[in-house]
C-alpha cells in the first residue's frame, strides 16, 4: 500500500501524481467523490494525466487529449489505443491508499 | 455508396478510413500511399525518434485489422479523372470510386538547387529521419536553415545527441507568425539557453559544396561551416496531380468547412486541404497533427450525406529542449498578448492572446495543467473580425 494523503488534501475535481513509484501513478478524486488511481504516464506520448481534464469518470490527457475511463482504464478513441492500468483505492481513517504491486488489476 | 477511395495513407488518410467505417459505411474502403510503410505518427521523427529514444511509431492498431481496408501501399496517384472518379496509380493500376477523400499531405520544402546535395537533409518521412539520425553524431557541426517548429526541434534533439548547433532564421525572430515578437523571443531564448547558436534576419542565400555540403553563405556573404544541414523551410501541399481534375487548387484543395470540394463525393482532409475556418473566418490549410487526426471525422460524415462544419479549435504543441510548448486557439499581427501565470525567465507560463478583448489563444511552457484549463475557454469560435 502506499498512503496518497489525507482525503481533504485532494478535493473533489483534483488529481495527484504518485512519483515514488516507477512508472508513477495518478490518484483522482472526481466530482462525485469518487477515487481512482491509474498510471500516469498516457500509453499514446509521454505527458502526465495527473495533468488531465478531468471529467466525470474520465480523464482527458493534457497533450494529444486521448480519454482514459478512471474505472477500466480503456481508452474511448485515438490517439492512445492502449489501457492504462487501473489499482485499487481505499480510504482508512480518512488517508487514502492505493494497492500497488507488481500485478496490477 | 459501394467504393471509397482514401488517397493519403497518414494521420488524415488513416483516421479517414476509420471514421467511414465508425460511422456505418461498410463498402470496399481503398487506401492509396505512396510511401511503402504503412501509416506512422510523424510528431516524433524531429524528436524522440530521431533521438533514438523509440523506434515504434506506427498508428496502425489490432482494430484496424477487421476493418476490412484495401491498401495499396508504395503508389503514388498520378492523375484524377473526374467523369468516373478513377485514380491512376504510379503502379500502372487504376482505382475507379464512387466517394474520394484527397489526404496526400505536404511535403517538405528544398532550398533551390539542394536536393540531392550530401549533407544536406529536409525531415518529412520515416526515411528523411533514418537517414539524418545516421549523421547527428556528437561534435557534428549541425546547421539548421529555419527556426519553425521543425527546425527548432531538430536543433533541440541534435544538441541531446551531442551535435554543435546554428539554427539560421531569415526572421527577426523564431516562429513570429505563429506566436508573435513577445513569445518569439521566448523561443529564442530556449536555443540560447542550450547552447544553439541562433541567427536572425539573414537569409540563406546558399549552400557551400558541390557533391557534399560543408556549410552555408548567409545573404550578407557571411559563410557558416557545417557538416550537415537540415532545411526546415515549410511544406507544400501535394496537388500537382489534381492538375486538370476540375477541382480549385490554391495553397491546396479548397474546400468549405465541412471538408467537401467543388467536385461532388470529393472530400479533402488534413495538410493538403485549404479549408474554410469558422475560427480564422478565411481559407486556411493547417499543418498540424490534431487537425489530421480531426477533420476527417468531419469528411467522413459530409461524404457519407451529414455535412457539418469542422468546429475544432486549432491546437499545436512542440517539444524543444524538454520544454513542452502548448497553443490553442488564433493568433493574427495585432493581438495583444498578456503572461497571466507562471515565469517566462524560467520557462514556466501561461499566456494569452486577446484580440479587441477577446480571448482568441492560449500558449503554455511546461504548463499542461492550466493550459488544459484555459484551452477550453475556447471551445466557440469567435465572432467575425
Amino acid at each position: 500500500m502506499i498512503e496518497v494523503c489525507r482525503v481533504g488534501e485532494l478535493p473533489p475535481g483534483e488529481a495527484v501524481r504518485i512519483d515514488s513509484v516507477e512508472p508513477p501513478i495518478a490518484v483522482f478524486h472526481t466530482e462525485d467523490g469518487g477515487l481512482y488511481a491509474v498510471d500516469d504516464t498516457c500509453t499514446h506520448q509521454d505527458a502526465s494525466l495527473a495533468d488531465g481534464w478531468l471529467e466525470g469518470c474520465t480523464v482527458e490527457c493534457p497533450l494529444h487529449a486521448s480519454c482514459f475511463d478512471l474505472r477500466t482504464g480503456r481508452p474511448s478513441g485515438p490517439p492512445a489505443t492502449r489501457p492504462v492500468r487501473t489499482y485499487p483505492v481505499v480510504v482508512e481513517d480518512g488517508v487514502i491508499r492505493v494497492a500497488h504491486s507488481e500485478v496490477a488489476c | 455508396m459501394r467504393t471509397a477511395a482514401v488517397v493519403g495513407a497518414s494521420l488524415a488518410g488513416l483516421s479517414t478510413a476509420r471514421a467511414l467505417r465508425q460511422q456505418g459505411f461498410d463498402g470496399r474502403l481503398v487506401i492509396v500511399g505512396d510511401e511503402p510503410h504503412r501509416p506512422y505518427d510523424r510528431p516524433p521523427l524531429s524528436k524522440d525518434f530521431l533521438a533514438g529514444k523509440a523506434s515504434d511509431i506506427g498508428l496502425g492498431t489490432p482494430d484496424d485489422e477487421g476493418l476490412d481496408f484495401d491498401w495499396r501501399l508504395g503508389a503514388r496517384a498520378l492523375r484524377l479523372n473526374p467523369r468516373d472518379r478513377s485514380i491512376e496509380l504510379s503502379t500502372g493500376q487504376t482505382v475507379r470510386c464512387d466517394g474520394l477523400v484527397i489526404a496526400t499531405g505536404a511535403r517538405a520544402r528544398w532550398l533551390p538547387g539542394t536536393e540531392g546535395v550530401g549533407g544536406v537533409h529536409v525531415l518529412r518521412t520515416l526515411d528523411d529521419a533514418i537517414r539524418l539520425r545516421s549523421e547527428l553524431v556528437p561534435g557534428v557541426r549541425l546547421v539548421v536553415v529555419g527556426a519553425g517548429f521543425i527546425g527548432a526541434e531538430v536543433a533541440s534533439t541534435a544538441r541531446y545527441l551531442g551535435a554543435d548547433v546554428t539554427v539560421i532564421e531569415a526572421e527577426p525572430l523564431p516562429l513570429l507568425p505563429q506566436l508573435g515578437k513577445e513569445l518569439g523571443m521566448v523561443c529564442a531564448g530556449l536555443h540560447a539557453d542550450h547552447g544553439v547558436h541562433l541567427i536572425t534576419g539573414v537569409p540563406v542565400r546558399r549552400i557551400l559544396g558541390e557533391a557534399r555540403a560543408h556549410g552555408v553563405e548567409l545573404a550578407d556573404g557571411r559563410h557558416i561551416p557545417a557538416d550537415v544541414v537540415v532545411v526546415g523551410i515549410g511544406a507544400r501541399p501535394n496537388v500537382e496531380w489534381l492538375d486538370g481534375s476540375g477541382l480549385q487548387l490554391d495553397n491546396g484543395v479548397v474546400t468549405d468547412a465541412a471538408c467537401a470540394t467543388g467536385l461532388p463525393e470529393v472530400m479533402a482532409v488534413g495538410d493538403v486541404a485549404a479549408s474554410y475556418s469558422v475560427h480564422l473566418h478565411e481559407r486556411h490549410r493547417s499543418e498540424h497533427w490534431t487537425n489530421a487526426l480531426e477533420q476527417p471525422v468531419t469528411a467522413a460524415s459530409t461524404l457519407l450525406g451529414d455535412p457539418r462544419p469542422h468546429l475544432s479549435v486549432p491546437y499545436f504543441w512542440s517539444d524543444q529542449y524538454g520544454v513542452r510548448i502548448q497553443f490553442a486557439g488564433t493568433r493574427r499581427a495585432g493581438d495583444t498578448v498578456r503572461v497571466i501565470e507562471g515565469d517566462v525567465d524560467r520557462r514556466s507560463f501561461l499566456a494569452v492572446y486577446e484580440r479587441r478583448d477577446l480571448l482568441v489563444g492560449v500558449l503554455g511552457m511546461n504548463q499542461p495543467k492550466l493550459f488544459s484549463r484555459w484551452r477550453r475557454q475556447l471551445a466557440r469560435p469567435v465572432l467575425a473580425p
